[in-house]
């Protein structure tokens, strides 16, 4: 029986003549708005985007999306402190997506399974020094060989990483991720020479014929401060201890170790050292609120048994001991001596009040400027000498891995337009897909799946790492819970609710289009739209 | 109840397709072989609930019979816009009948397929709440006493709204029509027993009946597809906003129907041989003040001679609804 509804054997007079498009006064159209996470990637991932494939399973795809940013995921599952949780939209419904987790899987998965980056574009012939293998010269460096350019990475230390290896520790991010996750940029065809100290840049430019170069040695000199002490007293920095946790050799700190500031380096260095079982203390001039380190890290480290004196500043140290002063805050918020004074155990003090630039290597450079310790770079990563670009710790910002990663990237772009004798214009930002553009009535309600955690006695006592990843089924539960704000992921809402059937379908993946010769312009596909990927616009009278 | 919602994948079942779900699992209306029983082109309002409902209906309908499908048609809004003579929007064999007897009608259709031999053709009737539970009243009553194999949908959107936004008996209590002007000391429509149509239906005992409403499209289907399934009178009431009639946006057709849902205003139940069979449940509640708000049709409620009193006796209509029904989750009744 043809497939034809009963009867109808002549074409009735139809309704398709009558265009009611004309009744329209606004008019849907499809966009893609800028989703929050996005906006806050300081490497500039598109989340929404790699999470859209992890929702569907396909997590090689997902991994692929991914690394077009950012070639280091299963490093940013661990130490990126993402900022794009805390502008997660889902936030405002239950709470954020655990996209850190998410991209750690993803990561894991890409090592577990041997994942590889594309080939890079066709050579072009120019060659570029990177001076520095931590995350921000790697990035570059990746970056850099995928647009078709030799890339020379010089470091000084004897491994790959950068702080990421002499700084963080190990129970955050276990070194074979790291391995693989270099190794895998090395196979790009990048040429990786270690113990190699650029002592003058333009000369080591010069030597080997390289056409630009890019900067990123990091902040490696920790900062020292005038404490008056005996001789006997032992004073070290922070740098210096975790840097030598990555030797033969580990540092002699003795029982009680006392550790001078209140940022993520003084919570990693006494967490390090009470894993190699001293008994630290940290000493830090104002509160916890105004510490700033992360809150979470804070908690772990107290979790763990390290000790932690707030409002109080070192005096004197001595052998054996050494002498603090109470601090009380004024209503500014700034710590004042009180004159209260207290003596504690101390066989080390580990100073951890930030770290210096090491800026010998650009001795004799014209056109530099340098503030404070820093180089300056104008917007497009360069220096002001042309073609010696800087990024990462050593540039003036936040110091964090993916801070620095997303440095690499923005100046691997603007090399490779500087190489071409252009300049790199990035493309306009979207609006941002804000809470108020959702229809959150729409999603499932789910809450975020809880990393496991190592068992306190063994974050005491040893190196494992603390947090631990999520499976297949959780990831993918936590993918899901994205809401794809600001970009449609064909949930077929506009398609079905349109009362005057002025939707096309176009088919998987290749989202929708209006027909407008029938649209009203109601607006119920801008309304019911979950995820904010519809604009009413006015039509001109 | 049977209708088994998916509450994870992203949007689950919530929206009309999701593409993390299987072809099957998806709605009838995501896909691009639904029948557009209902042609573009038709004359309704922009963001007309009826036009949609009726779609998602007679498509579900359409599906379920293989496509073997006649309609009858009360005179109406549904009626007026889809089929100004000579054209018509519908993909269906489908007859005009006069206001008040299209149940009639249907019956009869179904007769006579009965007498042809045509078991595989179904029958449905169709109208708005003044063709049904007004002025077709008697003809939908001897339907069901006669168990008659139709299925009549009844698509509310709670008043005569292409005549000119007048009363029906499906308004409810304190609404501005033309004919309940928002004067006096209890201005808008009167607070009267309430005509309960589908109850009414239920008291019949016949197989099946059911509340649905646009905004719950999986529950809609659902309910066509099972009613299709069965034989002998069935009735679907479906909740269909009126951006004009209520004074609401085109946009907020949706919002509006579920508004009425999750403030316990209508509830969305099925019955069996006149017993509920099952609810479904309110997900977010919300106060009646919430739906109310937004519909021009209430204005005088709220505002500068506002009526607290009114939106309270309102409130506990609401209130006697999901107390009645059982429309909250359990949890949700002992923390309320």
């Amino acid at each position: 029986m043809p497939n034809k509804p009963f009867a109808i054997t002549l074409k009735p007079g139809t309704s398709l003549a009558n265009l009611t498009g004309t009744w329209r006064t606004a008019r849907p159209v499809y966009l893609d708005r800028l989703p929050p996470c996005n906006n806050a990637c300081p490497a500039g991932e598109n989340i929404q985007g790699w999470l859209f494939h992890a929702e569907s399973g396909d997590y090689q795809q997902a991994w692929r999306v991914l690394v077009q940013d950012n070639p280091l995921p299963a490093v940013m599952g661990r130490v990126c402190y993402h900022p794009c949780e805390g502008a997660c939209n889902r936030g405002q419904l239950d709470s954020a997506v655990g996209i850190n987790s998410v991209e750690r899987f993803l990561g894991d998965e890409a090592i577990k399974l041997g994942w590889k980056f594309n080939a890079p574009a066709a050579a072009s012939g120019k060659k570029v020094l990177v001076v520095g293998a931590g995350p921000s010269g790697l990035s570059a460096a990746y970056h850099l060989a995928r647009m078709g350019h030799q890339v020379e990475i010089h470091e000084a230390g004897p491994l790959a990483g950068g702080m990421m290896r002499f700084g963080i520790p190990k129970y955050r991010l276990p070194r074979e991720v790291l391995d693989a996750e270099v190794a895998r940029i090395v196979d790009l065809g990048v040429t990786l020479k270690l113990n190699t100290k650029v002592e003058n840049i333009e000369q080591s430019m010069k030597q080997h014929g390289f056409d630009a170069a890019f900067l990123a040695v990091g902040a490696h000199i920790g900062k020292r401060a005038f404490i008056p002490s005996g001789d006997a007293a032992h004073i070290i920095d922070a740098v210096s201890v975790l840097r030598s946790m990555e030797g033969e050799d580990k540092p002699m700190l003795g029982r009680k170790v006392v550790v001078y500031g209140g940022g993520n380096t003084a919570i990693d260095v006494a967490r390090t050292v009470k894993r190699m079982g001293a008994e630290p203390i940290v000493v830090y001039r104002r509160t916890r609120d105004k510490a700033p380190a992360h809150d979470f890290e804070i908690e772990e480290a107290l979790q763990e048994g390290v000790m932690i004196k707030w409002l109080s500043t070192i005096k004197q140290a001595d052998a054996g001991q050494i002498t603090v002063e109470k601090m009380q805050l004024d209503d500014k918020g700034y710590p004042q001596p009180t004159g209260e004074f207290e003596t504690l155990a101390a066989d080390s003090v580990v100073l951890a009040l930030g770290q210096d630039v090491d800026l010998s290597l650009l001795e004799g450079v014209s056109g530099l400027e340098i503030v404070d310790g820093t180089v300056q770079v104008s917007a497009n990563m360069m220096t002001g000498h042309p073609g010696i670009f800087a990024g990462g710790d050593m540039v003036p910002s936040e110091r964090t891995v993916t801070v620095a990663v997303g440095h690499g990237k923005k100046a691997a772009l603007n090399i490779n337009a500087w190489l071409n004798n252009a300049t790199y214009e990035p493309a306009p930002k979207h609006e941002l897909a804000s809470f108020d553009k959702l229809n959150p009535w729409y999603y499932s309600d789910a809450d975020k799946t809880v990393r496991p955690m190592l068992d306190i006695i063994r974050r005491q006592t040893s190196f494992d790492e603390v947090q631990g990843g999520l499976d297949e089924s959780n990831a993918l539960f936590e993918a899901r819970r994205c809401l794809s704000c600001g970009n449609c992921f064909e949930c077929d809402n506009c398609y079905g609710v349109c009362p005057d059937n002025a939707v096309i379908k176009l088919g998987p993946g290749k989202r929708f289009e209006f027909n407008y010769d029938y649209c009203k312009g109601c607006g119920m596909c801008a309304t019911e739209c979950p995820c904010g990927a519809i604009v009413m616009v006015p039509e001109e009278t | 109840m049977g209708f088994q919602p998916v509450k994870f994948y992203q949007t689950g079942t919530f929206t009309v397709g999701n593409r993390l779900l299987a072809p099957d699992e998806r709605s009838l209306q995501s896909g691009e072989a639904r029948s557009n029983s209902i042609n573009s082109g038709h004359r309704a309002c922009q963001g007309c609930g009826e036009a949609l409902g009726a779609r998602y209906a007679i498509d579900a309908a359409m599906a379920e019979s293989n496509n073997q499908l006649i309609a009858a048609n009360a005179t109406g809004c549904l009626e007026v816009f889809s089929t100004p003579y000579p054209e018509s929007s519908w993909q269906v064999p489908w007859i005009h009948s006069l206001f008040g007897n299209a149940a009639a009608v249907a019956t009869g259709i179904a007769a006579a397929m009965k007498v042809k031999g045509r078991p595989e053709v179904r029958v449905v009737a169709q109208g708005g709440d003044g063709g049904t539970t007004d002025i077709g009243f008697g003809c939908l009553s001897g339907m069901f006493e006669r168990n008659d194999d139709v299925l009549y949908i009844c698509y509310d959107n709670e008043g005569y709204m292409n005549t000119g936004v007048q009363r029906s008996s499906a308004t409810p209590p304190a609404a501005r029509t033309a004919t309940t002007m928002p004067v006096g000391p209890e201005p808008g429509n009167v607070f009267g027993q309430g005509k309960n149509v589908p109850e009414i239906a239920m008291a019949h005992g016949i197989p099946y009946v059911a509340t649905a409403t646009v905004a719950d499209l999986r529950d809609l289907e659902y309910k066509v597809r099972k009613a299709m399934k069965m034989h002998g009178a069935r009735y679907i009431h479906i909740f269909v906003p009126c951006p004009l009639g209520w004074g609401t946006a085109s946009h907020d057709t949706i919002r509006m129907a579920r508004l009425a849902k999750e403030s316990g205003m209508f509830p969305v139940f099925e019955a069996e041989h006149g017993e509920v069979t099952g609810v479904l449940k309110i997900r977010h509640k919300v106060e009646v003040e919430e739906y109310l708000k937004p519909q021009k049709r209430f204005a005088h409620l709220f505002g500068k001679n506002a009526h607290p009193e009114t939106v309270a006796r309102m409130q506990a209509i609401a209130d006697r609804n999901i107390r009645k029904y059982g429309l909250l989750e359990e949890e949700e009744v002992q923390n309320a």
